[in-house]
């Protein structure tokens, strides 16, 4: 039976600002495991705190909603225990590059098959729109008291340094393109990072919607340019095709330099796809062949009469004196 | 007191295998039915710094080490310098006389305050501060001298072998020591080689010239020592002595048969050991009905599992990774020191917030800080006990001996498990590095109980699960992330019943005390036996009220004290949170003199037996060197406090 997007839709009561990015997020996401007509209850959406982050409530599949900085080791925990569920991160740029920039950085050595999106309003929404880390330096939110002085994380050049091997930029107003990104972001198979640009009507009055539409960007004839463009149409290529190093070198160049274009003319779309390198499972597999046949969460750890069914004799024999 | 045991020590420099050859002479002890309990002492270094195991050997159980030394085997000067003087008269010292030029001041890793204490004592006897001075002086107090000459000894050897390398040679000066050691004690040489050979039996080469190399030992202790100590150690027949182990080992085995799946860590001293041993065996057989049976790990078709062992980027990584596994339905444990479980502290308050399974296994150490990183202090229970803000229910278990930590990791991830509840199981230092012989561990006495488990969802309204529903006990039943037949929410917020955000005022009150609630459910439900020790008669001269690793020290010292017609009994907490409130305010109202012992400076068990029992107790013997309490310690601080000789709060000082 095909899952329907109501299918994914829960009861709990979502009080987002109105006109807040994350509804076109939350709708993109919706649409993503419809199409993909996952089963909800072998998909779970791991969060950390702030805005973004109460969106597991709105999704009908398991939701984890956990501590501030923190959804990713938590995922990482339930994909290590279960790796045949679907996980999904999500959560906002001071949650995952500012309190959790570790594990953002950290993750990425490991390669789990997974997805984290990144909702990007460059302000922290839940406490009133303080700097995030994503916000440039010099720039006054009309939340500020003062100019930003710190200059801005680029997530794109992060994350390729981080060693994720799916690294793409969506944008919250354009649902279907985000939902693209989403189903290939799941497919991926490996670590894959989705940035997307999430408008904060209520305190980001620089990065809003209006500005993302191109609201004083005018070409010469006077006509107003949107400040996003689709890398693939203008002919960019981030899949690496092959296991040769010297393609991957350059593709992860390629994807860096593109990583700078921010502003007026902001890419979206898949900087990098790497299926060369190996998962986190198959690397635990590699000294333990039993986590790929009978994984953590699969294993039964007793007897009906409650007795261990694992034997250390072999242990305890090393021990005998 | 009479102690009828043998404390042998051995020291060098860090990295030079004091490890080894401690090793060594503890299991050739072991494999000739003698009873063995070792303790090592390190610097937070790699190389260079002082370190030295003392090995205590008896024919009946021993459980503590003792401050005497019997017998000290060097093969380099620092050794000589730090512990010559620690020699009980009529001990023994084997040293190298080939270092008798070396001088005091030439070693840069002795203190100042050691090198200037030492300084005095040889001005004052008139002697040289050389080694040659510092042997003079130990044997003027009462020990016998074994000069070895190392050097000839092992051209000898190498000679044979066709070994040349000094470096090659040198890597056997510690077996030497051990062989010349057991040599003049009289031990069966053959079961001193067949301990060697078993050491190295991955490199028979090695293996072989090692054993040759004990048989140049005694072949000169032959002849030159012959019959010169009068004390004699020979193997027994022993029914008791079956297995060598070490702190850390026991708790990760343990964990294998508990069940645990998912194992975190970030590297910290002590505790990485322990994950270290899970990896190297993540492969876990699973024909658990043939538990016990030699033949069974012969059966080739035998079902395989798996422990994942990760090592996080930091312990908030480890702790919240460890949670989701919990949330997954996956026995998940991590393992850390203070400085880790300080990180740990959010974490903890989310699993029990979400009433998620996870043991951490908290292996304390001197702090605050970084401390003592490689000593050993009890300074942690109070922060075990309320780590983390708000309020959430919490186990706190504490085990006493290698034996307890074994069987309290099963029970550990029964109660979590039951309960949906943290627990932190504190094994000091003085147990995770210690090691012992035992008597068979029985996996078969072992029993895994998971509560209320869901394989499937049934009870799913519009697809969605109640994950956190009203129960009478406050246990909801709790299927894990991916189960069919319904979802359901965990967050940090305050929850419904279906774990979505509630600020409700009365939703509040419900899974505060549903929460809460069950730690008294535990408290009821746990029997008393698993959660309090009672050691000796029911009335006695002094009751002493103590945790963790300085029950063994106890146990040995209320024998000494037996013979001296003085009786003592014991009351080991284990569980201390759920508290046994009422057993343990029983046990005290009876006592006539109640002596609190801890490893730390505040008394911080003693606190909570106040806090809980109303119950003050003024008498406390205290220690926070960094070194664990020996059995001579308290012996003479339990005789002291009966003699009405002792201040109220007694500390404790011996240590190197």
């Amino acid at each position: 039976m095909a899952l329907k997007l109501s299918d994914l839709k829960t009861s709990a009561h979502n009080d987002w600002c109105p006109g807040c990015g994350d509804f076109g997020i939350l709708n993109a996401v919706q649409m993503a495991l419809a199409e993909m007509n996952v089963d909800p209850s072998n998909t779970v959406v791991v969060s950390g705190v702030g805005c973004s982050s109460k969106v597991p409530h709105f999704i009908k599949t398991y939701g984890v909603h956990t501590l501030h900085g923190r959804a990713i080791p938590f995922a990482t925990g339930i994909k290590l225990a279960n790796p045949n569920m679907e996980v999904i991160v999500e959560g906002g740029d001071g949650d995952g590059m500012g309190i959790g920039a570790g594990h953002f950085v950290n993750s990425g050595r490991r390669n789990l098959d997974m997805l984290y999106i990144i909702h990007d309003n460059e302000v922290y929404g839940l406490t009133k729109g303080q700097a995030a880390p994503t916000l440039g330096l010099g720039k006054k939110t009309k939340s500020l008291p003062s100019p930003n002085i710190n200059q801005s994380i680029n997530p794109i050049m992060l994350a390729m340094a981080s060693g994720y091997t799916w690294v793409a930029r969506g944008y919250s107003y354009d649902v279907r393109h985000l939902k693209d990104l989403i189903i290939k972001g799941i497919r991926h198979k490996g670590y894959a990072f989705l940035d997307v640009l999430q408008p904060c009507p209520t305190y980001n009055d620089i990065q809003s919607k209006e500005y993302w539409a191109g609201e004083g960007n005018l070409d010469a004839a006077g006509k107003q340019l949107p400040r996003t463009y689709k890398m693939e149409e203008a002919g960019y290529d981030g899949v690496v095709h092959s296991d040769d190093p010297a393609e991957v070198e350059r593709k992860v160049q390629q994807a860096m330099l593109k990583s700078f274009e921010f502003g007026d003319r902001t890419p979206l779309g898949v900087f990098y796809q790497n299926e060369f390198v190996s998962t986190y499972g198959d690397r635990l597999a590699g000294h333990s062949p039993s986590y790929k046949t009978n994984p953590p969460a699969a294993q039964e750890i007793a007897l009906p009469d409650g007795a261990p069914l694992a034997n250390i004799s072999r242990l305890l024999d090393d021990l005998k004196v | 007191m009479k102690r009828d045991d043998f404390s042998w020590m051995i020291g060098g420099v860090q990295g030079s295998g004091v490890d080894t050859s401690a090793t060594i002479f503890a299991r050739a002890a072991a494999s000739g039915g003698l009873h063995v309990f070792g303790k090592r002492e390190y610097y937070s270094n790699i190389k260079g710094e002082h370190s030295y195991f003392q090995v205590r050997v008896s024919k009946g159980t021993i459980r503590s080490h003792v401050d005497t030394v019997d017998m000290l085997a060097t093969f380099e000067e620092e050794t000589i310098f730090r512990h010559a003087l620690e020699v009980r008269s009529e001990g023994a010292i084997i040293y190298d006389p080939d270092q008798d030029p070396k001088r005091l001041d030439q070693i840069p890793t002795v203190e100042a305050n050691v090198r200037a204490a030492l300084n005095a004592e040889l001005s004052k006897a008139g002697l040289s501060a050389d080694v040659k001075g510092i042997v003079e002086l130990a044997r003027r107090r009462g020990a016998h001298i074994y000069p070895i000459p190392y050097n000839t000894i092992l051209k000898d050897v190498g000679a044979k072998h066709g070994e040349t390398s000094l470096s090659a040679l040198q890597r056997m000066l510690n077996v030497v020591a051990v062989a010349a050691s057991f040599a003049l004690l009289g031990y069966d040489e053959e079961v001193v080689k067949a301990s060697v050979r078993n050491h190295f039996r991955s490199k028979p080469k090695v293996a072989e010239m090692n054993a040759d190399a004990v048989g140049a030992a005694y072949d000169h202790v032959g002849q030159k020592y012959a019959g010169s100590f009068s004390y004699r150690l020979s193997p027994m027949k022993s029914t008791d002595v079956k297995l060598f182990v070490r702190g850390n080992t026991m708790v990760a085995m343990a964990k294998e048969l508990a069940g645990c799946r998912l194992q975190t860590y970030y590297p910290i001293t002590p505790a990485s050991d322990e994950s270290e041993y899970l990896e190297a065996h993540s492969e876990i057989q699973l024909d658990g009905a043939a538990q016990g049976d030699p033949q069974a790990s012969e059966v080739a078709a035998m079902k395989k599992g798996s422990i994942a062992v990760v090592q996080s980027e930091d312990e908030i990584a480890a702790v919240t990774m460890a949670i989701g596994g919990g949330l997954a339905g996956v026995r998940s444990s991590t393992s850390t020191s203070g400085p880790g479980f300080s990180l740990m502290a959010e974490g903890l308050g989310y699993a029990g917030m979400n009433e998620v399974p996870v043991v951490v296994t908290l292996y304390s150490r001197g702090g605050p800080s970084t401390g003592l990183p490689t000593r050993h202090e009890q300074g942690d229970l109070r922060f075990a006990l309320h780590a983390g803000h708000g309020e959430f229910p919490r186990f706190v278990l504490a085990s006493g001996d290698l034996e307890e930590a074994f069987y309290d990791t099963v029970r550990a991830f029964n109660y979590s498990e039951k309960y949906q509840t943290p627990l932190i199981h504190i094994v000091d230092k003085a147990l995770a590095n210690s090691d012992s012989t035992m008597s068979a561990l029985d996996p078969t006495k072992v029993k895994i109980d998971r509560g209320a488990f869901l394989n499937e969802i049934t009870t799913a309204v519009n697809g969605e699960f109640k994950r956190f529903q009203h129960t009478p006990t406050g246990v909801s039943p709790r299927a894990p992330l991916g189960t069919k037949g319904g979802v359901n929410w965990y967050t940090g917020d305050e929850h419904d019943e279906l774990g979505h955000i509630s600020e409700d005022p009365v939703n509040r009150d419900y899974m505060m005390e549903k929460r809460m609630g069950k730690l008294d459910l535990a408290d009821r439900e746990i029997p008393i036996s698993e959660r309090v020790n009672f050691f000796g008669p029911e009335d006695a001269d002094i009751t002493v009220v103590s945790w963790g690793s300085t029950k063994g020290a106890i146990l040995d010292a209320m024998e000494w004290l037996k013979q001296d017609g003085i009786t003592v009994n014991f009351i080991q907490v284990r569980l201390v949170n759920p508290f046994p409130t009422e057993y343990v305010a029983r046990l005290l109202s009876k006592a006539k003199r109640i002596v609190g012992i801890e490893m730390n400076y505040s008394a911080q068990l003693i606190g909570v037996v106040r806090e809980r029992t109303c119950i003050p107790i003024e008498q406390l013997v205290v220690k926070y060197n960094g070194r664990p309490m020996s059995s001579e310690e308290i012996y003479g601080a339990l005789k002291m406090i009966y003699e009405g000789n002792a201040p109220k709060k007694l500390v404790l000082k011996h240590g190197a």
